[in-house]
């Protein structure tokens, strides 16, 4: 039976059966990997506290037929503890996890894996304000699938700007004069901090007023939405400072 | 493929929790063979127990009048109160018989991926249970897995400011097992959780 080792990222549990759990992960070389892990909801399981969500392992496998089966497990980073002493935090972790769940797939994605679990490390050391670390993970996650927003020049006619209008389908900032029905109004500072949080400059994202960062983390919800078919179940309960 | 009737009892057997096509076929064959009274016991005892089971209006728990058998006991404490999130973990601390007070189940954890949140436990009724005085302390026993750690975080913190004592059960190496097998995240919990002896 083939073996298989991997770095990968807890997305999600399900429980099957009597004591066994179906675990996806989103692993560094081989994309999400949805596999059995037997026994671990038995209190004398020998992995599966390393199998919770947020946990990222150095863990073996070895194919199935529908499934694969984990077989060994080892604790790379353990950040579900620290993040749940935080509720606005473990809900975060939660509308991050799912969203990985959704843009990634059985291809290999480094990218992908290792800004969830920068983002991860991130939320558990409590480095910025959960919210903020939510909106830049999902702008950048999205970034990666293909579906990067912009914030500076209109999508239309590459006019400079500031501009005070996003269109969600075209994922970009417009003109007044390209502006069409439907765009969504948007201030410079929400534009600065959507940029700020795209390109990872958090000292410019930490300054931005409350205002901002509560319109900045609408359209990115939005935004989040309109890529992500059917939507993130976590999304609505999110708790946002 | 079966016709009618057995194919129906295969159908809906396969529809029970850990029952896979093989195992709902030999329930059925099994049923066929068997006594006709076992099978007509069977039958008896599923709708009895559609119609005479619901949930205790005060705790949660399963009963079969309006409060359980546990909340109906005199002799049990209520001073305080042990949030569980399934009847069977109720069943589970009973078989301890170390508590003597009174149970809350949620009806589950919070589970934001799951679309689970606190609106969808029986957080507001528990709340409501706390505004009598004689309860002292709220025992959180959700199970030891991230959501119910994040349950069990919610909850202290929306409890917290009504003065009663909050405690979480215990978490640590099992009984019977061997210190060397026990995975870091758990030692870590026994070291953290650690009590004085003398």
């Amino acid at each position: 039976m083939p073996l298989y080792r991997d770095e990968a990222v807890v997305l999600r549990t399900q429980k099957l059966g009597e004591a066994d759990r179906i675990v996806t992960l989103l692993s560094r070389y081989r994309g999400q990997i949805r596999a059995v892990a037997k026994g671990v909801r038995r209190t004398a399981s020998k992995f599966g506290s390393r199998l919770e969500p947020f946990m990222v392992v150095d863990a073996q496998f070895y194919e199935g037929k529908s499934l694969d089966i984990v077989n060994q497990v080892e604790t790379i980073g353990s950040y579900g503890g620290q993040i749940i002493e935080d509720y606005g935090a473990f809900t975060a972790a939660n509308a991050m996890v799912e969203a990985a769940e959704r843009l990634t797939s059985e291809e290999s994605s480094p990218q992908q894996y290792l800004l969830l679990v920068g983002a991860l490390r991130s939320l558990a050391g409590k480095e910025h304000d959960s919210s903020l670390i939510l909106d830049s993970y999902l702008l950048r996650a999205l970034a990666i699938a293909g579906w990067a927003p912009s914030f500076d020049n209109c999508a239309r006619c590459e006019a400079m700007g500031p501009h005070s209008a996003f269109v969600m389908q075209v994922g970009s900032v417009v003109c007044q004069n390209c502006k069409p029905i439907g765009a969504v109004a948007i201030s410079t500072d929400t534009s600065d901090l959507l940029g700020a949080l795209l390109s990872g400059d958090w000292d410019l994202a930490e300054t931005a007023s409350d205002q901002a960062r509560s319109s900045a983390s609408g359209i990115v919800a939005a935004y989040s939405q309109w890529h992500i078919e059917r939507g993130l179940k976590s999304m609505p309960h999110v708790e946002r400072a | 493929m079966y016709e009618g009737v057995i194919q129906e009892l295969i159908d809906e057997l396969g529809r029970l929790p850990g029952v896979g096509p093989k195992s709902a076929q030999r329930i059925a064959f099994y049923l066929l063979q068997a006594d006709a009274d076992q099978a007509k016991r069977l039958a008896e005892v599923l709708t009895e127990v559609r119609e005479r089971v619901r949930f205790c209006e005060q705790c949660g728990n399963v009963a079969e009048a309006e409060l359980c058998n546990i909340c109906r006991d005199p002799r049990r404490s209520k001073a305080s109160i042990c949030v569980v999130e399934e009847s069977k973990d109720v069943q589970a601390i009973e078989r301890t018989r170390e508590f003597k007070g009174l149970y809350h189940v949620l009806g589950g954890a919070i589970s934001p991926i799951e679309g689970i949140g606190p609106d969808n436990l029986r957080i507001k009724e528990l709340v409501s249970r706390l505004a009598d005085p004689d309860i002292k302390e709220v025992i959180i026993a959700t199970d030891p897995n991230l959501e119910g750690e994040a349950t069990a975080t919610y909850l202290t913190r929306m409890l917290s400011p009504m003065g009663i004592t909050i405690s979480r059960l215990a978490s640590g190496l099992p009984v019977g097992g061997d210190l060397e097998y026990a995975d870091e995240i758990t030692l870590g919990r026994a070291f953290e959780g650690r009590r004085t002896v003398s």
